[in-house]
């Protein structure tokens, strides 16, 4: 890392390095199995969309594949999850669920979208999340993280770590750009994942229920970054989400991403393909498109995830969201805040795949 | 300032939401005189239904609606006719024709009355248009994203500008403008309602559109209150809460026939012609993204809460149709029962 080696570090010098895994929450909470049966269930039974293909699988599917994992607490165990599947399945089916007003579907989340993640996070990208105390457990607040990785996996990794690792599970609604809505399948599932447009609107509608709200201010030229400026924060935006925060008056928290930068490096960029095909980049990585759809698995980076200490907007006075200098001194803070710990996490990690 | 109506004109009653509203003024002893207009006359039912209010029979593209209002001394004006179904109205330029230029005609005719205190206007929460880049809710003040290109939803718009030069050469008239999201329930006939009594309804492929709703008494029991009471303004109105189009469709028991984008139209184009569904192309993109809007100011300003939310509202449309779901419920609970015990007779820790 040879940037590390320049920049001066602040207090201990890097992350705790033998500080344990969070316990699997998993595990303490009831009715809820071992991950990977879930996550078979959840494939086997579901398409993509949480749609449920046929009943008729139902019967076999389970049994099958659960069948082959070892159960942990006897056949109780095992008929507690085909119970649990089979009230899933009907549910989806007869359409006894509810979504709120941004479409955010809270079963379909749970049940499928958070457990497909789960592996990625666990065991491919084997994420450590720092500093989970400084999230808050109820009530609205803004989080905001750097971009990286030409695909955005840092957002969707951040979602399971708010769920998995906080004492409290609690569901990201992360602002997206009108680009997801617009495309086929994507759209629909962000929506239903709770994710909606980076707009003012919206933002404040999701802040004002108490919802834990995800910016990633940097945008598309914080993702689709080439790999030689790594973990160099872009510009944040215009400062929307500052002004958000200040009218809704929830607390900012800062929250950091190293690895995701590694997962696919971003070594050229084909512009013309990517006018052609109306997206902001084409991206050239080391195994795309060199490797076909190889190329498409992502690296097996080690990741940190360090939620920072929260900054309050409280104590600002009412219409200090229309004034643009404090807006900006505030977006500059907390842009500074992360640069900082991105700077002390990469400074403390031997290597970007072993971490 | 408030004043309760002596005589109220509606127009478009032989459609369900002006026959119901007319014969809901009509059964209220305080009001003198209710005028039901409309070009075809209300069913029989309906005129049984609409009691003491008087049908006449009158094109309000025809500058003969201004003598109706002045000879009868019309004090409250409800145009309730705005239609986004072409196949009762006899065609879309018809459609047209009837929604714009009667709605013209009717402000005209309001505009010389001395005796009009007070109008209310039905309009749509189309003329916010569907678009990925809308925010998840609309309220009165949200600007559309894209002007809606063309149909019932551009009408509406059009409409809403001329109800809003009305109300700047007449500021003593109260304008009260009312933005439905799409009704619902067992005996209201609207394109919505048709494209859900399909056994297979057709969706497109990759999107899944948030859909509010509003069911059809509150739709009624709205314009009642808009009617009685000076509420100027622009008003959202619809149920609490969304469904997901693919949820309303499994709760019909319905079948989703996905359609790849690019079919959409050709698709559109075959339900008109069997005369199942007319869904104009901007409707079409209602299916794509959905739309919601902020009932706030409804509930706050307006002082109406509606009854039925929209799941409600749909499950009403469900049971009032008679609507039999494809897939049997009891028989997915016996399903379950059969994988639960093959469960159980699994052997632990095989």
């Amino acid at each position: 890392m040879p940037e590390a080696r320049v920049i001066p570090l602040r207090s201990d010098g890097g992350r705790p390095r033998n500080r344990p895994r969070p316990a699997p929450r998993r595990a303490s909470r009831p009715g809820v199995g071992p991950l990977t049966e879930r996550t078979a269930a959840a494939r086997g039974l579901t398409g993509p969309d949480g749609a449920v293909e046929s009943p008729e699988v139902t019967v076999p599917a389970p049994g099958g594949e659960l069948a082959t994992l070892p159960a942990p607490e006897g056949p109780n165990e095992l008929e507690e999850r085909v119970a649990e599947v089979g009230e899933f399945l009907q549910r989806r089916v007869t359409g006894r669920y509810s979504v709120d007003d941004f479409g955010f579907d809270r079963d379909l989340t749970e049940h499928v979208v958070l457990p497909l993640l789960r592996p990625l996070y666990e065991r491919w990208f084997r994420v450590e999340t720092i500093g989970t105390e400084n999230v808050p457990l109820h009530g609205g607040a803004l989080l905001v993280a750097n971009h990286s990785g030409t695909v955005p996996l840092d957002a969707l990794m951040t979602t399971v770590a708010v769920h998995d690792d906080l004492a409290v599970p609690r569901y990201l609604r992360m602002l997206a750009a009108d680009l997801v809505f617009g495309l086929p399948g994507v759209g629909a599932t962000a929506r239903k994942a709770g994710h909606t447009l980076a707009c003012n609107a919206d933002a404040e509608a999701l802040l004002g229920a108490g919802e834990l709200v995800g910016v990633w201010p940097e945008g598309f030229k914080g993702i689709g970054k080439d790999f030689a400026d790594r973990y160099k924060l872009q510009r944040f935006g215009r400062g929307g989400f500052v002004s958000a925060a200040l009218r809704s008056g929830v607390p900012i928290i800062p929250c950091s991403i190293v690895g995701a930068e590694e997962t696919y490096p971003k070594i050229a960029d084909i512009g013309p393909l990517a006018r052609l095909l109306g997206v902001p980049y084409f991206p050239i990585t080391p195994t795309w498109p060199l490797l076909g759809p190889l190329g498409l698995v992502p690296l097996p980076s080690k990741w940190y995830i360090e939620f920072g200490e929260p900054i309050p907007t409280d104590s600002y006075e009412p219409g200090a969201a229309d004034d643009p200098m404090l807006v900006f001194n505030l977006t500059d803070q907390v842009r500074e805040n992360i640069q900082q710990t991105l700077y002390r996490l990469l400074a403390g990690r031997r290597n970007a795949f072993l971490g | 300032m408030s004043e309760a109506p002596s005589v109220v004109l509606v127009t478009g009653v032989s459609r369900f939401l002006g026959g119901h509203l007319a014969a809901r003024l009509a059964s209220d002893p305080s009001i003198e005189r209710v005028l039901g207009v409309d070009t075809t006359p209300p069913s029989r039912e309906m005129r049984r239904r609409m009691g003491r209010a008087e049908f006449v029979r009158v094109d309000i593209r025809n500058p003969l609606i201004g003598k109706v209002i002045s000879t009868a001394k019309v004090d409250t004006v409800v145009h309730a006719s705005l239609s986004g179904n072409p196949g009762q109205s006899g065609g879309r330029s018809m459609m047209m024709e009837m929604n714009v230029i009667g709605t013209m005609q009717l402000l005209a005719a309001c505009q010389r009355s001395d005796t009009v205190r007070r109008l209310v206007v039905k309009s749509t929460s189309a003329v916010y248009g569907a678009s990925s880049r809308d925010p998840a809710t609309f309220t009165e003040q949200t600007e559309p994203k894209a002007i809606p290109p063309g149909g019932y939803a551009k009408d509406a718009v059009e409409i809403e500008g001329y109800v809003r030069s009305f109300s700047r050469r007449r500021p003593d008239v109260p304008v009260t403008t009312l933005r439905f999201v799409n009704l619902i329930g067992p005996r209201i006939d609207t394109s919505f309602v048709r494209y859900f009594s399909l056994p297979v309804v057709p969706v497109v492929l990759g999107y899944d559109a948030r859909v509010q709703l509003l069911h059809e008494e509150d739709a009624v029991a709205v314009l009642e209150r808009a009617a009685a009471h000076d509420l100027p303004g622009v008003y959202n109105v619809g149920g609490a809460g969304v469904l997901m189009l693919s949820q309303a469709i499994r709760r019909a028991g319905r079948l989703p026939l996905p359609i790849p984008q690019p079919a959409v139209p050709l698709v559109g184009r075959f339900t008109r012609r069997a005369r199942l569904v007319d869904f104009s192309p901007e409707q079409m993109r209602l299916l794509n993204f959905g739309r919601v809007v902020d009932t706030t100011k409804l509930r706050g300003e307006f002082g109406f809460t509606p009854r039925w939310t929209t799941v409600q509202a749909f499950d009403d449309f469900v049971a009032g149709r008679g609507l039999r779901p494809v897939i049997d419920p009891a028989r997915l609970g016996r399903l379950q029962d059969t994988a639960q015990a093959v469960a159980r007779a699994l052997p632990s820790g095989a």
